[in-house]
């Protein structure tokens, strides 16, 4: 199992160096100088040749890649004109609280979604079915940034159960409990989308392994109905339901941006969007990179949990 | 001229490379093997899973490059990967009806396919050839215009022996031909090859499981075993005169009415693992009469008496 | 077509997804020409108004701009986009697709990882990166959308084309001459449309919703141009104050996209063969029954199958599988059943225990009596207690009916425990024993092996291990020799007899294959088209077959040492189920039938122990 892990991790290093070069590639269709597009306002010729010195903005493609790749192994992934920080500090911050967020949406939307799944098969064409059916269509059908807009609109303005916005109460607030209180909305609307597709992923992965022949011959060994359920057909369609937990996951850390800008939850999200609105570039840059790394490390997590789930995989 | 000859045939699957180290040595598929065909005569090629059958048959008509040795089909060598070159001298039968025929083809379209591919022909000639393989193979035209799905299993193989045959070959591998059919079916069949074979002058190559339909189809049989011939002999006297003791068992395993229930003699019954395989002779891990010489020594295929030959340091003898 | 379109609409949900979309479709496809205000005219003096106001239907935003004009022209734009992206990304993805899977080897390796490599990303990071680099605007948001889409399809066209490829149609075509342009585009191509549309289907919804999400928030559409999602984005300052700016465009979205995921998911359906034949419902835990008629009184057999009917119902159809059949084994008695396929054995012994699947099986006839009690129609426990305890079976594909990922020996444990307590170390020592009286060397390590970590053979000794666990006064084997080498099927029929004479089990063997009937079987019966045609003890029915069905099966068969010869075939196919002739099932192949043979139905009768139906028997019995 080792040996996997390993394996794992070393094929994550040609993915993670490949995220880089898109990153900078996509970076460098900007027109014009990349100077002075990262400089903006700011691009005084003082400025410019401090830049291009510090950055060696002035140099050929290959080389520009080679001198920020080399500053990003070290940890220096810039500095942002528009905060006047060093970019991996604020990511660090700020995917901190994003993490927090998409992480209990994640939760949220892999433990729903899978129970709400197996009891849909199980109860196949029953109430609880039609039922989990009808919320599902409803819960992927809805953008999360509506969900959450109406969301606010209803628990928070018209029954004041829950606080409007933001991830902690300004005055009084920082503890556990005000942190609960402030990320059901968000957690629940960044979950919804992908509650429904998980549920339904279930579903169909539970009717498609109930139909195989280890099933019939549990029963006719005598096993019971219970545990041919949870124990042999869940099992076996969790080989078909964790790869779409990460690819969820993917959607979840996606789908946090909008939440973000909704509830003014500060996230690393809302610190993209406001650094492309204004032209804050190598925030920009150094946020993706930064956090695209960090999914590709969850995906080694799936891939490793896959593994030890499924023995046919080659190890 | 025999129609066809293969002279030190050989496949290797190549490993992956691990991360480090060396690969490992290739999945040895088809060892060098060497036998000719004769033209107008049934070769039975039998043997069990993991005998390389399939994968002989596939680089017989160049679906499968081989890794060492060469072909020749009348004379002519097969040297390209390239099915095309020879798909008007030796065609291919395959095993499940279902899958070789495009589910989204109508019959028509499958069975002009190698009439203007590989011959070139103008429609009303096309027309023409299909309505007289048709007859031949007892189909009616009117399934002309269905799709495959339509059609029962013993139905679908036909279609398929008809496509094989609308090419005009000479040489017909037939891969397991009758295998998925039901017992009724296979019979229709077999015997609808045999008038074929004769109608038109084939030469058959007939890769099968089945020691019975084997014995009952062919002129000659080769018996197959890890990839190498053990054994090549008359269909009539093979089985009832084996040599090579693998002969023997797969004849005294089959299951005959009035023979009681014994399991013939052998120690065990896996194979050796293909990933890493045995010097000597591949059958001694389960061969009553085995020594060390068989241990350590691959046996040559040599003349064992007369249209017989075997791969055996310890031949049985009558 | 046609069929495909009513199955489409017979699904309610679908059909509303189509009419609303439809509607909305026609709602944008006639907005130039409907008497809508001019979406970009402003007029502060009437911002905010309430919908149903005065002059505007559904109201204002806060630039006093009429927001159902402005919905219309925002839905507009937001289909469009999306629909434009959706194509996009469906054929350069699918082109990618089908040229790695196609080709497979390194090409298809440098594809996937760079394939892989845009799929590390979570979408949205790389979709702000593009419109970061290109800059706000409809047209960045609508290529960076693509752009991350394409990798969706280049996977799962990839992962059909890849199945495909493999298919023995594609080396046929090769066969026949084809060059590979011509097969990807003829052979190849049609195939995978289906999968291609099915795909975009699914995708149409999100990219809308992508693009949307780009303009809410500020990168897509730039004002004045204004689609769903900018819409919803200027509102959102005036959420609390005045929330039917937020709520009109974020309805639409909704409309929208819940109507394409009905109508996507309706066609799916439609389009999924499985699902017309209900084959995509599960499993009950044991066959329904709804038994007519009298039920036959208990006899002194160990296992009694008495006038035993199945049947199968898919939509309209019934399928006859078991017409009326009796069996009785007593112990220490091996029965075989012989017949083809579509003969109803196979459906015979799984309807002993209720294991039949249901949907679409139904017993509907005939009683199962083990020791004298009926088990058909006996509540789900008492049925279970004996499943696997007294009735244990052996089925023929031991990779699909082992689990795949439990091991061997936790498997063989789990049969004993579902019927009597057992502690961990015990149920091993167990597992390792019952390996050893199947013969499997090295019980003690193979004990933990996956079953895809042994050879067929040793795993249908497993297979026979798990149905003796318990040790059954029966065992039902369902053809468990079939699929395996004839060497090593040698070694397990061996074995099955050895296990059958050691302990006085009754066997009920299944097969199609006379050779194997005739060396482990005392008694045989011969079953057609549902029923039973022949029975009697072995060798006198292979001797001499009565019915000419057997006669002929016996005679088509080649025989080693046979020799080369013709064979005998039976002309005709058996025949369907759901339509049976009436009398003699056999009459129209026979060569022997006459009127009377098909005149009524055949009683199964002779002298005990032989039985034949048919009116004109080979043999008198």
């Amino acid at each position: 199992m080792g040996g996997y892990i390993l394996k794992r991790l070393i094929s994550a290093i040609p993915v993670l160096l490949g995220i880089t070069i898109i990153v900078f590639l996509i970076m460098s269709l900007i027109p014009g100088d990349p100077a002075t597009a990262i400089l903006g306002s700011y691009a005084t010729p003082e400025n410019v040749a401090k830049i291009n010195r510090d950055l060696g903005l002035d140099k050929p493609l290959v080389q520009r890649y080679f001198i920020w790749l080399s500053n990003m192994l070290t940890g220096d992934f810039g500095r942002s004109y528009s905060l006047n920080r060093p970019v991996i500090d604020e990511v660090l911050e700020r995917f901190n609280a994003t993490l927090i967020l998409a992480g209990t949406a994640f939760v949220l939307c892999s433990v729903l979604g899978i129970l709400a799944g197996v009891v849909s098969a199980a109860r196949q064409y029953g109430f609880a079915d039609k039922a989990i059916t009808f919320v599902v269509l409803i819960g992927i059908s809805v953008p999360s940034f509506f969900l959450g807009m109406m969301m606010i609109l209803l628990f928070a303005v018209n029954m004041r159960w829950l606080p409007v916005s933001g991830m902690f109460a300004i005055y009084g607030g920082g503890d556990l409990p005000d942190l609960i209180r402030h990320l059901i909305m968000p957690s629940l609307a960044l979950a919804a989308v992908a509650t429904g597709v998980i549920a339904r992923l279930s579903r169909s992965a539970m009717l498609e392994v109930l139909r195989q022949d280890f099933i019939r011959t549990a029963r006719a060994k005598g096993v019971h109905e219970r545990r041919v359920i949870m124990g042999h057909a869940l099992r076996a369609a969790m080989v078909s339901i964790i790869p779409v937990l990460g690819i969820q996951a993917g959607f979840v850390l996606s789908g946090a941006v909008y939440i973000e800008i909704v509830f003014q939850w500060p996230g690393v999200g809302r610190m993209l969007v406001d650094a492309i609105l204004t032209r804050d570039l190598l925030l920009v840059q150094g946020g993706v990179v930064f956090v695209a790394a960090c999914y590709v490390m969850f995906n080694i997590a799936v891939d490793v949990a896959q593994g030890l789930l499924d023995p046919r995989i080659k190890t | 001229m025999p129609a066809l000859r293969i002279e030190n045939l050989a496949k290797t699957f190549p490993l992956k490379k691990p991360l480090f180290g060396a690969a490992a040595p290739g999945v040895r598929a088809v060892r060098p093997m060497s036998f000719d065909v004769e033209t107008g005569e049934t070769l039975g090629v039998v043997g069990e899973s993991g005998c390389g059958k399939s994968t002989l048959a596939r680089m017989l008509v160049g679906l499968l490059e081989p890794t060492e040795g060469h072909i020749e089909i009348e004379g002519r060598a097969l040297d390209t990967a390239d099915p095309a070159a020879f798909g008007k001298l030796i065609q291919y039968v395959f095993q499940d009806p279902n899958s070789s025929l495009n589910p989204r083809k109508t019959i028509r379209q499958v069975m002009e396919a190698p009439l203007k591919r590989l011959h070139r022909m103008p429609r009303p000639e096309r027309d023409a050839r299909i309505s007289e393989i048709f007859a031949s193979v007892n189909l009616r035209e009117e399934f002309l215009d269905r799709y495959p799905h339509e059609f029962s299993g013993g139905q679908a193989q036909r279609i398929g022996i008809a496509r094989a045959l609308a090419a005009n070959p000479r040489i017909m591998i037939l891969d397991e031909p009758v295998s998925a059919l039901d017992v009724s079916v296979q019979a229709q069949v077999l015997n609808l090859l045999a008038d074929l074979k004769e109608k038109f002058g084939l030469t058959y190559l007939f890769i099968t499981h089945d020691l019975a339909v084997v014995e009952a189809v062919s002129d000659r049989i080769v018996v197959l075993y890890f990839g190498a011939v053990v054994e090549i002999g008359k269909a009539e006297s093979i089985f009832a005169n084996p040599r090579h003791p693998y002969t023997k068992l797969l004849a005294d395993s089959a299951p005959v009415v009035g023979r009681p229930l014994t399991a013939p003699e052998q120690k065990g019954s896996e194979l050796p693992d293909p990933l890493n395989p045995p010097p000597g002779c591949a059958f001694a891990g389960r061969c009553p009469r085995a020594t060390d010489l068989c241990r350590t020594h691959v046996p040559e295929l040599r003349e064992m008496g007369e249209d017989q030959l075997a791969a055996c340091h310890h031949p049985i003898e009558d | 077509m046609t069929a495909f379109l009513k199955l489409l609409f017979r699904n309610r949900l679908a059909a509303m997804g189509a009419v609303v979309l439809t509607a909305i479709l026609i709602l944008v496809l006639i907005t130039p020409v409907l008497p809508l205000q001019n979406p970009d005219a402003t007029a502060t003096a009437d911002r905010f108004k309430r919908p149903f106001t005065e002059g505007y239907l559904l109201g204002t935003d806060h630039l006093g701009r009429d927001l159902a004009s402005r919905l219309l022209h925002g839905t507009r734009l937001s289909l469009a986009v999306g629909v434009v992206a959706a194509l996009i990304a469906a054929t350069i993805g699918s082109a990618i697709g089908i040229v790695a899977g196609y080709f497979g080897g390194r090409t298809d390796n440098i594809i996937m990882r760079g394939v892989d490599m845009l799929m590390a990303f979570p979408y949205i990071l790389l979709a702000l990166a593009i419109v970061a680099a290109l800059g706000p605007g409809l047209m960045n948001a609508l290529i960076a959308v693509a752009a991350v889409n394409v990798p969706f399809f280049a996977r799962n066209i990839r992962g059909i084309t890849v199945g495909l490829a493999g298919r023995e149609f594609i080396d046929a075509a090769r066969l026949a001459g084809m060059g590979h342009t011509r097969i990807i585009l003829t052979e190849l191509l049609p195939n995978v449309l289906p999968v291609i549309i099915i795909a975009m289907s699914t995708t149409v919804g999100w990219m809308i919703l992508e693009t949307a999400g780009l303009s809410f928030l500020g990168l897509g559409s730039q004002p004045p141009q204004a689609d769903l999602g900018s819409m919803l984005g200027e509102a959102r300052s005036a959420l609390i104050s005045h929330p039917h700016t937020s709520i009109v465009p974020g309805i639409m979205i909704f409309l929208i996209v819940m109507s394409i995921n009905l109508l996507g998911d309706g066609v799916r359906d439609a389009l999924d063969p499985r699902l017309r034949s209900g084959a995509l419902s599960r499993p009950r835990a044991t066959t329904l029954v709804e038994r007519a008629g009298d039920i036959p009184a208990a006899t002194d057999d160990l296992l009694a199958i008495q006038n035993l009917e199945t049947q199968f119902h898919v939509g309209k159809r019934i399928y006859r599988a078991v017409g009326g059949v009796s069996l009785a084994v007593k112990p220490g008695e091996c029965l075989g059943v012989i017949g083809e396929s579509g003969s109803g054995k196979s459906v015979t012994a799984l309807s002993v225990m209720g294991l039949v699947a249901s949907p679409p099986g139904v017993i509907t006839g005939g009683a199962v009596r083990f020791q004298g009690e009926d088990l058909i129609g006996a509540p789900y426990e008492s049925l279970r207690r004996k499943r696997g305890d007294r009735v244990a079976y052996i089925f023929q594909d031991p990779l699909s009916t082992l689990h795949p990922l439990y091991r061997v020996g936790e498997q063989l444990a789990e049969a004993i425990r579902s019927h009597h307590k057992l502690g961990k170390a015990e149920g091993r020592a167990r597992a390792v024993q019952l390996l050893k009286d199947v013969r499997i060397p090295n019980a003690e390590s193979r004990v933990d092996d996956y079953p895809h970590e042994m050879s067929g053979g040793m795993r249908q000794r497993v297979g026979i291990a798990m149905a003796l666990a318990n040790e059954p006064d029966v065992i039902i084997a369902d053809e468990p020799t079939t699929a395996l080498d004839v060497t090593v099927q040698a070694q397990i029929l061996s074995l099955l007899d050895d296990l059958r004479r050691e302990r006085g089990l009754a066997i009920i063997f299944i097969t199609h294959d006379f050779g194997v009937v005739a060396q482990l079987c005392d008694r045989v019966a011969v079953m057609y088209a549902g029923r039973i045609v022949e029975g009697g003890p072995t060798r006198a029915v292979l001797d001499a077959p009565a019915h000419p069905y057997t006669r002929r099966l016996i005679a088509c068969v080649p025989e080693l040492g046979g020799g080369r010869r013709a064979l005998a075939a039976i002309p005709g196919l058996p025949p369907a189920v759901d339509d049976l002739p009436s009398g003699c099932a056999f009459a129209p192949r026979c060569d022997k039938a006459r009127e009377s043979c098909r005149a009524g139905d055949i009683p199964l009768a002779g002298t005990h122990p032989r039985a034949v139906r048919c009116l004109y028997p080979e043999e008198a019995v």
